[in-house]
């Protein structure tokens, strides 16, 4: 039972940070119709701008709250930037065109940004993982029995800034111009753009949310491993990409679903068999979903037209 | 015999003295004869995923997943027989005819592995082809990685070390053979089809998942035959060889030559093999050896940034969708 427990703790606090950078491809998704492949690698380029600036700050300034506020402020702003840049000027150009092309472009940034963050010339780190530094102290809050079941503060101030991060974007689609705006070009970006909505601005604006969303969740993320290194964004962003696919891609509650879902399985599957069958459950989890609802949960199907 | 008779073996008859020639002309150059091999086992690899991504539009990267099977099942096929052989046989024979047998299986359990995989997910419109194949390479690498036959991370070695020049371009001139014979035939007209417009080509009466399914199957048996040909000519293969950036590099010769340009894959395909190797062994005379590390290590993010930068400058690649042989191709009456 105490195990039990336990694996539900970690698959939830796992769960909110899948679930906020799969936020991020479903909002891509939703006004591009485009699979960010490079989503993950963003969130990794953040979690450097993050150690980079905890690195500056020192070890005093890093842990207090103005420290990591901004820190956080500071990777988010990065990666908003990154993302769009990315966007105007891979993603632009080949709006028009078929949408594979768009595809190999994203894998193609993809591949660059997470095999050149390997090369260790000028600015850029390496391969080798590094120590994240310990912006929020692990301190146990709740520990049941003897250890068995322990609840660390990092894991509940994660799942706050998650929750807190996917409400005010809730809030932002729904409630606010910005987000009508957003919710109209997905549905149909030409009449989007007859009506007025300068539909450029609404994509790239759409691609810095998601970029400084992943920025946020990469850091999270970080605090969880303890380390930080160039590949960590190609499987945590895939991760994320089958969290976003279980709930339907495009639907954003779904993507929050999707993520607490993948989150949980993951971690009850590794915790009962062995470790070393973690990155195969994501992408068997998600075959299943695929064969037996291809739409993802919350998805609905679609009818093509010609 | 009738003319149409010759022409299916007349390719084959054809090449066999070449292969024989070649391969005793290279016998003592062996770095000649690795470079070679490994240009050989790229070539088939590319321009059997062109069959599916090129010619049918579908894009998959996960054909080192394919590669990975028929490596591990060809390899421990071969590692099982080692002590077996056909008495009545020469010793040489015996080895060649073992290790033709591995490379069936190999290419028979990549195949069946295609199968698998195509039929549910190749109903799927393209990005999620895209992940699923991903996904299934890397449950490939996971299992082999939990799996103790297969030695684990650890790998396989002591695989008996019987390929030779003339059967890797054989296997390499029979995946030209096949796509051509592919490209040309009424099938390869459907696939066209699929890879322009799948509606359309539904409506117009092609059964696009069976058609989808036969292409992903086809390709995954030349990448399972890539795999054991790899596995008997390298000491030692471990799921390291076969990871994601494996499935890319084959992905970046096939776009920059062009999708769906057979002609394209093999040009792009030996290019890109032969510059790295080239590279390494030319810094490596210098008098800096890390320059020579570094080739290694600066190739994928390169291969990343020319992924994106020919898709913004010249989107159909090298060739685009033409073949070398529309040059000497008879026109038809009208056509100008």
């Amino acid at each position: 039972m105490a195990d039990f427990i336990q694996h539900l703790i970690n698959g939830l606090a796992a769960g909110t940070i899948y679930a906020l950078v799969a936020l991020g491809y479903t909002m891509v998704y939703g006004v591009l119709k485009l699979i960010n492949f490079a989503h993950g690698d963003v969130m990794m380029v953040g979690v450097y701008i993050a150690y980079a600036t905890a690195k500056q700050l020192g070890r005093g300034a890093q842990s207090s709250l103005l420290g990591v506020m901004l820190i956080f402020l500071v990777a988010m702003g990065g990666c908003a930037l990154i993302g769009f840049l990315i966007e105007r000027f891979a993603y632009r150009p080949l709006r028009e065109k078929p949408r594979l092309t768009a595809l190999i472009t994203a894998i193609g940034i993809s591949f660059a940004l997470s095999y050149g963050f390997q090369l260790d010339i000028g600015f850029l780190p390496g391969a080798a993982p590094r120590a994240f530094p310990e912006i929020i102290r692990p301190t146990e809050w709740l520990v049941i029995g003897d250890r068995d079941v322990v609840l660390w503060n990092w894991q509940v101030i994660s799942v706050l800034i998650a929750v807190g991060l996917m409400v005010s974007l809730q809030y932002l689609v729904f409630k606010t111009r910005f987000g009508r705006a957003m919710r109209a070009v997905s549905y149909d970006h030409r009449t989007a753009a007859l009506m007025g909505i300068p539909v450029d601005r609404i994509i790239a604006l759409t691609f810095m949310l998601g970029s400084a969303l992943a920025a946020g969740a990469g850091i999270l993320y970080a605090i969880k491993d303890t380390a930080v290194q160039p590949l960590m964004g190609l499987y945590v962003g895939l991760k994320a990409f089958v969290a976003a696919v279980i709930g339907g891609i495009g639907h954003v509650p779904g993507a929050v679903v999707g993520g607490l879902l993948l989150g949980l399985v993951e971690e009850f599957v590794v915790g009962y068999t062995a470790s070393t069958w973690r990155d195969a459950v994501a992408f068997g989890f998600l075959i299943i979903v695929l064969l037996v609802r291809p739409e993802g949960l919350f998805g609905r199907i679609t009818a093509e037209k010609v | 015999m009738s003319k149409d008779a010759l022409k299916g073996p007349l390719p084959v008859i054809l090449a066999l003295p070449v292969l024989a020639l070649l391969q005793v002309t290279l016998q003592d150059h062996d770095f000649l004869i690795y470079l070679t091999s490994l240009v050989g086992v790229n070539v088939i690899l590319a321009v059997s995923l062109n069959i599916v991504n090129g010619m049918t539009g579908q894009f998959s990267i996960g054909h080192a997943g394919f590669m990975a099977v028929g490596a591990y099942s060809g390899g421990k096929l071969s590692l099982e027989m080692k002590d077996y052989a056909l008495s009545f046989l020469p010793h040489v024979v015996s080895d060649q005819i073992s290790f033709m047998l591995a490379i069936l299986v190999g290419g028979a359990a990549a195949a069946l592995c295609g199968f698998i995989v195509g039929l549910p997910s190749l109903r799927l419109k393209g990005d999620y082809l895209a992940i699923v194949t991903l996904g299934f390479g890397e449950i490939i690498r996971v299992i082999v990685q939990n799996t103790e036959a297969f030695g684990r991370a650890l790998g396989l070695s002591g695989i008996p070390q019987s390929s030779s020049l003339a059967m890797i371009l054989f296997w390499v001139f029979l995946t030209l053979l096949v796509a051509k014979r592919i490209a040309d035939s009424s099938h390869g007209r459907s696939l066209w089809a699929i890879r322009e417009d799948e509606i359309a080509a539904e409506a117009m009466g092609v059964n696009t998942t069976g058609y989808k399914v036969r292409a992903f199957v086809i390709s995954a048996f030349f990448a399972g035959v890539a795999g054991v040909l790899f596995a008997h000519f390298v000491p030692i293969i471990n799921p390291g060889s076969f990871t994601f950036v494996k499935s890319m590099e084959v992905v970046v010769m096939i776009v920059a030559g062009g999708l769906g340009s057979t002609t394209g894959s093999v040009v792009a395909a030996v290019f890109l093999t032969l510059l790295p190797e080239g590279l390494r062994s030319a810094f490596s005379r210098l008098d800096d050896p890390s320059l020579a590390q570094k080739v290694d290590q600066i190739r994928m993010p390169i291969y990343g940034l020319l992924l994106v930068a020919i898709m913004l400058l010249r989107p159909q690649g090298i060739f685009g969708t033409h073949e070398i042989w529309d040059r000497w191709k008879k026109k038809p009456k009208g056509a100008t």
